[in-house]
């Protein structure tokens, strides 16, 4: 094998196939990334068992060929190289690497054990880039990070014709985005649980292009599987195996109390009053009309107050959230005003986004977050 | 009660350790009329307290409700209620701290009281001890026991012994005739593997124990465990009442040689401490947020790692997991300057009632295995179930404890 690549070409392209390499895979040969040279392209992958990555990068090829070695060097090797071409030679059992007057000579791993990669899948449908980078990111920070009930680590996504779901909790919340995709068939309709980290690497990684395709069921290859890809990079994970919660019920069938409020005011506001929150501390927010009391601390512990205008329909209430739930939710909303939902201090409170202060409610984004009961 | 060395203040009896019985069994037939006199207890699933009649009955605290009603089947589980147990532990620590300043609070329904100043004020421990047990009586409602002696730990014994709604005045000078004939698992720190280790040389009451070559002890149960038991035995136990002292953290830890250790070696005995450390976690029905991980390098310089969970837990499972991150990131340290001791602490411990509730909806219940396993090896022992990688491997030491 013998090739020249542009040293921002293959150091984009190496760092992104081996990010999700294991420091200390099962497997010795699992640490590495497979180089595979053809007419004028240059394929990286990785593979872990768990998640595999793929990517094609335009590379000027002088013999073809294929050489597997330690991953996360190589990607370490390729970012601190000078802006210059680099050559890639297989010379015995090494792999020289020359930009400029540096060289690097890597020992070769033995390809002969490397697993073969998931088949590179058809996508079920596309979505858009950004829409998608944005619902992961809002889902994701609800699932569980916790191991004691490893179905929670996952987000859970549902496809049912064009209409896409993704939706994940820790027990204490729950975050749910619904969204529109372009399924390849009109009769789509698939469920399935990706690990929540896998998901959320991926979809920042493969965001920013215009389109990502989503493979899922008998096109990622098997039904432990999905897959994803996006210009020439291509990734698969594998599912979370179990039957998620039936979590629908939570969502409250009506609704006694309405707040519309600032994001970016309350999201200041509750910032400021948590500081006085010792660990696992509430906030207490008393609603009235025309404005929200946020308070925290109490007895002997330093305390704050403070109050932000709200709109309110509906009975005045008074709840406590742990702050930085609450927090996550404002932050994952991505509007300018904040609708939040409530019927008994002890239930379930909805936060939702509003682009205007007086206009309709955007409910494609729900966070359902558990309030704290009140010290007594 | 007999005294001697008249002239020396120090040397009354002046200690008194007030422990409620059954606590939050007493506060449910305290509310509730229905529930005196009968066999009941307080828990789901896992029984937190028993009453005395339910006691009778073979129920104890931690035992699984479906065992206890196979050995109780008249027994009465009433789910538990936190906040009235904090608010009866605070209406008895207001009677304690308006007896004496001095009050050292062990747990939410246990204390140690040093009422030494009082002798002139107020008159004898004894007298004191009298009006503890009848201003928690009648001021709060509730039952408990109090044991005077001139030491903390034989205090302690003393109430226990004394149970139920007893006292028991054990004279200076008297402790050894006290303390003697009774068996050594009533010495703080004596668990299962101490307690089998002593009658393995047979050594069964604290007399035996006392009489016994200290190298002796020593050499069968280490040395710190060893000196300090048997200077319990002979009544040498000189630390004072401190007000205020509260456990803050809980931790474990295993020296090791020298020689360099695979990442496996260490897993498994990090493995060992999470589990040791997060079944006494969940004993004394508490959870923790933060995890610290200590190691002493080979050149015996101390290095911490440590980690705040969003949300604390009892989990042995969430704790392996952050414990293995934080074992993993020091593995470079590890493999550049040795390692001669792995310990972990877990700290911000609260206690449950004040958590974040969890959304209605049903879900396999978290803990559950811990659970069971916590339920088995209370039944049968700490080495009735073993992880796969821990099979005839030691343990490590098992440090003497004060109960949590």
């Amino acid at each position: 094998m013998k090739l020249q690549v542009e040293r921002d070409v293959l150091a984009e392209a190496v760092t992104w196939a081996v990010r999700g390499l294991s420091t200390r895979p099962p497997v010795p040969v699992l640490a590495g990334v497979l180089l595979e040279a053809s007419e004028d392209s240059l394929t990286l992958s990785a593979f872990d068992y768990e998640v595999s990555a793929k990517v094609t990068v335009p590379a000027q090829v002088d013999e073809p060929g294929e050489t597997l070695v330690m991953g996360r060097l190589l990607s370490e090797i390729s970012r601190s190289l000078p802006a210059k071409p680099v050559s890639l030679a297989v010379d015995g059992a090494k792999l020289t690497v020359s930009c400029g007057s540096s060289r690097f000579a890597l020992q070769q791993m033995p390809t002969a054990d490397y697993p073969t990669l998931p088949i590179s899948p058809e996508p079920s449908g596309s979505v858009q880039g950004d829409v998608f980078t944005q619902a992961v990111a809002q889902v994701a920070i609800a699932a569980d990070r916790g191991d004691t009930l490893p179905i929670l680590t996952g987000v859970r996504m549902e496809i049912e014709g064009d209409k896409l779901s993704l939706l994940a909790t820790d027990r204490y919340r729950l975050a749910l985005r619904e969204l529109t995709w372009n399924p390849s068939t009109a009769d789509a309709s698939h469920v399935a649980l990706i690990p929540a980290r896998t998901l959320s690497d991926t979809a920042r990684a493969l965001g920013a292009s215009g389109t990502v395709g989503i493979a899922l069921g008998h096109a990622a290859g098997g039904e432990g599987l999905v897959g994803f890809e996006a210009g020439r990079r291509r990734s698969t994970s594998r599912l979370l195996d179990g039957e998620y919660p039936k979590v629908t019920a939570i969502f409250p069938t009506s609704v006694d109390t309405v707040a519309v409020l600032n994001t970016a005011t309350l999201t200041e506001a509750v910032k400021r009053v948590a500081l006085v929150a010792e660990r696992n501390a509430a906030v207490r927010l008393r609603f009235s009309e025309g404005q929200v009391g946020i308070e925290a601390g109490q007895g002997d512990d330093a305390q704050a107050s403070e109050a932000v205008e709200c709109n309110l329909q509906g009975p005045e209430l008074e709840i406590a959230f742990n702050p930085q739930f609450l927090l996550d939710g404002l932050g994952a909303i991505g509007t300018a005003y904040a609708r939040m939902s409530f019927t008994q201090p002890s239930r379930p409170a909805v936060l939702s986004g509003q682009a205007e202060a007086d206009g309709d409610a955007d409910e494609s984004y729900r966070y359902v977050l558990m309030p704290v009961r009140f010290a007594s | 009660m007999v005294l001697r060395n008249a002239g020396c203040e120090h040397m009354f009896v002046s200690i008194l350790h007030a422990d409620l019985d059954s606590f939050y069994a007493s506060v449910e037939q305290r509310d509730d009329p229905s529930l005196r006199d009968r066999p009941m207890a307080v828990g789901g699933g896992i029984l937190l307290a028993a009453s005395y009649q339910a006691k009778a009955c073979g129920v104890r605290t931690a035992m699984s409700e479906r065992v206890a009603r196979s050995l109780c089947p008249d027994l009465v589980v009433v789910p538990p209620r936190m906040s009235a147990y904090t608010q009866a532990s605070r209406a008895v620590f207001e009677v304690f701290h308006d007896i004496t300043p001095v009050v050292e609070g062990i747990s939410i329904d246990e204390a140690f009281l040093d009422v030494g100043g009082l002798r002139r004020l107020v008159g004898p421990p004894e007298l004191i001890a009298r009006t503890v047990r009848s201003r928690v009586r009648s001021e709060v409602g509730l039952p408990i026991s109090v044991g005077v002696a001139q030491t903390k730990f034989v205090a302690k014994i003393a109430s226990a012994v004394s149970k139920p709604d007893g006292l028991l005045v054990v004279p200076a000078g008297g402790e050894t005739a006290f303390l003697h004939p009774l068996p050594i698992e009533r010495l703080w720190g004596v668990g299962k593997v101490t307690s089998a280790k002593l009658h393995a040389r047979g050594i069964a009451t604290i007399g035996q124990l006392a009489a016994a070559q200290e190298a002796a002890v020593v050499g069968e149960l280490g040395a710190a465990a060893g000196h300090h038991l048997w200077a319990l035995a002979n009544v040498r136990d000189p630390r004072p009442v401190t007000p205020g002292r509260r456990r803050r953290s809980m931790g474990a830890q295993r020296a090791i040689g020298g020689r360099p250790r695979t990442g496996d070696e260490l897993d498994e005995m990090l493995m060992g401490l999470v589990e040791k450390v997060c079944g006494r976690l969940r004993d004394s029905g508490r959870w923790g947020a933060t995890f610290t991980l200590r190691l002493r390098l080979a050149d015996f310089n101390r290095v911490t790692r440590s980690r705040t969970l969003p949300l604390p837990s009892a989990a042995t499972q969430t704790f392996l997991r952050v414990g293995r991150e934080l074992l993993e990131q020091a593995s470079p340290l590890i493999a550049d300057r040795g390692i001669t001791l792995l310990g972990i602490t877990i700290a911000g411990l609260t206690t449950p009632d004040r958590l974040q509730p969890t959304l209605p909806f049903d879900v396999v219940e978290s803990g559950r295995v811990d659970q069971a396993l916590d339920e088995i090896r209370e039944r049968f022992g700490n080495t009735a179930l073993t992880r796969g990688v821990h099979v005839g491997r030691s343990r490590g030491w098992e440090m003497p404890r004060l109960p949590e």
